[in-house]
């Protein structure tokens, strides 16, 4: 049994912020993104919470490593059949890390707005972020993740499909959100992953800069196309706590950023190989 | 990268992200110049086209209807293109 209280874990006294983590397109790193994203927000003092919106596909569970422990659900909260205490899963690895998993049973018009608003504001008494995991698509599930939203981070690969489908997020949040709604503006950041810098220096992927120009919104941070992103979902760990890899690496700097430091972004330009490693394809 | 890439490599690459970039821009454009139109300019279209059909053979893409905002004013520009007269 977990017992919450009001005070925040360092003892400033914070507003709690909604970020979503959006694309429109599926398969470019939303959940990946929102595991790392509310891990490293976790392992720097905040207390975090990542909420699953994939009513029906759930996966978050599965990426932080916590599928065993899934009891009650968004959906049971929603409804009552469960209280926050009982719903919310804690991360072993940080005190400050909640999930707060999808069901698995239900569709997705099993969210409303009314239900969706008094649980995030449940959870605004005692977090100092929550994060929303997005499913993919403009459906239901995708605009009650970002309805409510403060911040966004549109996860994009550079890649024509995901950059089109990013460029309608935009279309949306600035749209189809209370933000919006109330004359005011969600604050939108650039996250490109899945980026090959080999690729992108021989003219046959999308730069990051080319990006930026049609999308122009500010650059949150580039992570790089990594083998580390894979080994980590295997184990059930979040990237970013592999902090030797570029992927975790390249997280870690995306945290700082959204907290408002200024860091150079890293892993831009391809290694280069040796004439050995040329001759027998070594990595 | 083997021992064989290492000579094709040699090729000349094809430099497909420029091709990318020039047809994300182009249809991201026009995506957005949609997306500020008001939802009811389909439908306005359409019953303009129903009332003019009334009296000419006219086809829906003789038919341009568009909507400008400039500064506090906004100008609903509507293009018709008659059949030529027998």
């Amino acid at each position: 049994m977990f017992f919450f209280t009001h005070s925040r874990s360092d003892g400033k006294v914070i507003l709690a912020k909604i970020i979503v983590i959006t694309s429109g397109k599926g398969g470019v790193g939303k959940t990946t993104t929102s595991a790392a994203i509310g891990t490293g927000l976790a392992l720097r003092g905040f207390k975090t919470v990542i909420v699953d919106f994939d009513v029906g596909l759930r996966n978050l569970d599965l990426i932080m490593g916590c599928e065993r422990r899934v009891v009650y659900d968004f959906v049971n909260l929603i409804n009552g059949d469960s209280n926050l205490n009982q719903t919310l899963i804690k991360d072993k690895r940080s005190d400050n890390l909640y999930i707060l998993p999808a069901s698995q049973t239900r569709d997705k018009d099993a969210l409303t707005q009314e239900g969706v608003e008094k649980v995030l504001e449940e959870l605004k008494q005692t977090f100092d972020y929550i994060v929303c995991d997005s499913p993919a698509g403009i459906e239901k599930g995708a605009h009650l993740a970002m309805y409510f939203a403060d911040e966004a981070v549109v996860v994009t690969n550079p890649e024509v499909s995901s950059v089109r489908d990013s460029d309608r997020i935009l279309g949306l949040l600035s749209s189809k959100s209370r933000r919006a709604e109330s004359g005011e503006r969600i604050k939108e950041h650039l996250l490109l992953t899945r980026y090959n810098p080999a690729r992108a220096e021989l003219g046959e992927m999308l730069t990051v800069s080319d990006v930026e120009d049609i999308l122009s919104i500010p650059l949150l941070g580039v992570i790089p196309e990594s083998q580390a992103v894979l080994k980590a979902s295997n184990q059930g760990v979040p990237v970013i706590m592999d902090e030797i890899s570029d992927a975790g690496q390249a997280y870690g700097d995306a945290v700082d950023r959204l907290l408002g430091e200024t860091k150079p972004h890293r892993f831009l330009e391809a290694q280069k190989k040796s004439l050995l490693q040329r001759l027998f394809g070594g990595r | 990268m083997s021992l064989f890439d290492y000579f094709r490599d040699r090729k000349k690459p094809a430099k497909t992200a420029s091709v990318a970039k020039e047809r994300l821009q182009i249809i991201v454009a026009h995506e957005r110049g949609q997306r500020s139109q008001p939802d009811y300019l389909p439908q306005l279209q359409q019953e303009i086209i129903d009332v003019i059909s009334k009296y000419v053979q006219i086809d829906r893409d003789q038919v341009h209807v568009a909507l400008d905002n400039q500064n506090d004013c906004s100008i609903l520009e509507l293009n018709v293109t008659l059949p030529e007269r027998p």
